[in-house]
C-alpha cells in the first residue's frame, strides 16, 4: 500500500467534514427548535 | 334536482407554481420535513458506511493504480454532488425568481454552504489522488479549473446572499448568480471531451455500458447512494432550521410591535 497516505488522508477529509457538517447542523436544528417552543406553542407539532 | 349537483367534479388543474405555494406554509412544510428527515438520515449512514468499507477492504486495487483507486469512493460521489447540488440550487433560483416562492429563497441559501463544502472534498480528493498519479497536486487543466470555478460561484453565493440588511435583496442577487453560474455545469460535464484534459473521461453514462469493473462499481454505486442520501439530509435539516429561525424572528418582530 505505497498509496496509503494519499488514501487515508482523503477519507479522513470525509469524515471530517460530514461530521463538521453533521454536528453544525444538528445544533443549530436543536437550538431552533427550542426557541420556536418557547415562542410559540403551536409549534410542538411542525417541530 | 339540478343535474350540476350528481356529477362527480373534476380535480383542478393546478399551475406548477401553485402546487408549490401548498409547502410555502411554514407548519406544513415543517411537518412533512420532519416526516421525510429520519428516511434520509439513517439510509445514508448505512449505505455510505455499506460503501466506504467496502470499497476501503473487499473492492480489489486497481491493476493501474493501485490502492490509490480507493480514493475513488470519495471523490467520485463528492464531484457529482457538486455538480447536481449546484443545479439544484439553481433550480431553487429559478423557482425563487419566477414564482418567488419563499421557500426556495431558503432552499437555495441552505443548499449553497453544503454544496461549497462537498466542492472543496471533491477538490481536495481530486488533489490526494492526481499527486500518485499524475505527479502533481494541481493543474491547470478544464475540467480541475471548471470545477474550482463551481466552488468560487458556491462562495459568491453564499456571500452575496448574506450581503444585504435586506434579505429579499440577498435572495434575488442570489438567484441571478446561481442562474448565470449553471452555465459552468456543462462546461465541468463536458470539459474532458471539449479540451485535452489530465483528468479521464467519464467512466459511467447514461447511454452506454460502464467501463469500469463490476468489483469497483458496486461500492462507488453504494457510497454515491449514500453520501447523496446525507447531502439531502443535511440540506432538509438546515432548511427546517431556518424556516423555524424566519419564524421565531416573525413572531418576535409581531410581539415587539404589539408591544
Amino acid at each position: 500500500m505505497t498509496h496509503l497516505p494519499y488514501v487515508v488522508a482523503s477519507y479522513s477529509l470525509f469524515v471530517l467534514l460530514a461530521l463538521g457538517l453533521v454536528v453544525s447542523t444538528s445544533l443549530r436544528l436543536r437550538l431552533a427548535t427550542r426557541r420556536l417552543r418557547a415562542i410559540d406553542p403551536r409549534a410542538k407539532d411542525a417541530a | 334536482m339540478d343535474a350540476s349537483s350528481t356529477l362527480p367534479s373534476l380535480p383542478a388543474r393546478r399551475a406548477p407554481g401553485r402546487s408549490l405555494h401548498r409547502f410555502a406554509n411554514p407548519g406544513r412544510f415543517l411537518r412533512l420535513a420532519a416526516r421525510v428527515q429520519p428516511w434520509l438520515t439513517w439510509p445514508a449512514l448505512l449505505i455510505t458506511a455499506a460503501g466506504l468499507l467496502g470499497g476501503l477492504f473487499l473492492s480489489p486495487a486497481d491493476y493501474q493504480q493501485g490502492d490509490a483507486v480507493r480514493i475513488m469512493y470519495v471523490h467520485v460521489p463528492a464531484a457529482w454532488l457538486a455538480s447536481s447540488g449546484y443545479a439544484a440550487l439553481a433550480a431553487a433560483s429559478f423557482v425563487s425568481i419566477v414564482w418567488r416562492h419563499p421557500l426556495a429563497d431558503l432552499a437555495a441559501a441552505e443548499i449553497g454552504p453544503v454544496g461549497a463544502a462537498v466542492t472543496a472534498l471533491c477538490l481536495a480528493t481530486g488533489s490526494l489522488w492526481g499527486k500518485p498519479m499524475w505527479g502533481t497536486w494541481w493543474v491547470w487543466d478544464a475540467r480541475l479549473t471548471s470545477v474550482l470555478v463551481l466552488f468560487f460561484l458556491y462562495v459568491g453565493h453564499m456571500m452575496l446572499v448574506r450581503a444585504f440588511d435586506d434579505p429579499e435583496r440577498g435572495y434575488r442577487a442570489g438567484a441571478i448568480l446561481a442562474l448565470i453560474g449553471a452555465v459552468d455545469l456543462p462546461i465541468i460535464k463536458y470539459s474532458v471531451n471539449w479540451w485535452n484534459t489530465l483528468h479521464q473521461p467519464a467512466s459511467i453514462t447514461l447511454t452506454g455500458a460502464p467501463t469500469i469493473s463490476g468489483s469497483l462499481l458496486w461500492p462507488l454505486a453504494l457510497s454515491t447512494l449514500g453520501i447523496t442520501l446525507g447531502f439531502w439530509a443535511v440540506v432538509t435539516a438546515r432548511l427546517r432550521a431556518a424556516v423555524m429561525e424566519r419564524r421565531i424572528r416573525g413572531l418576535l418582530s409581531a410581539q415587539a410591535a404589539a408591544a
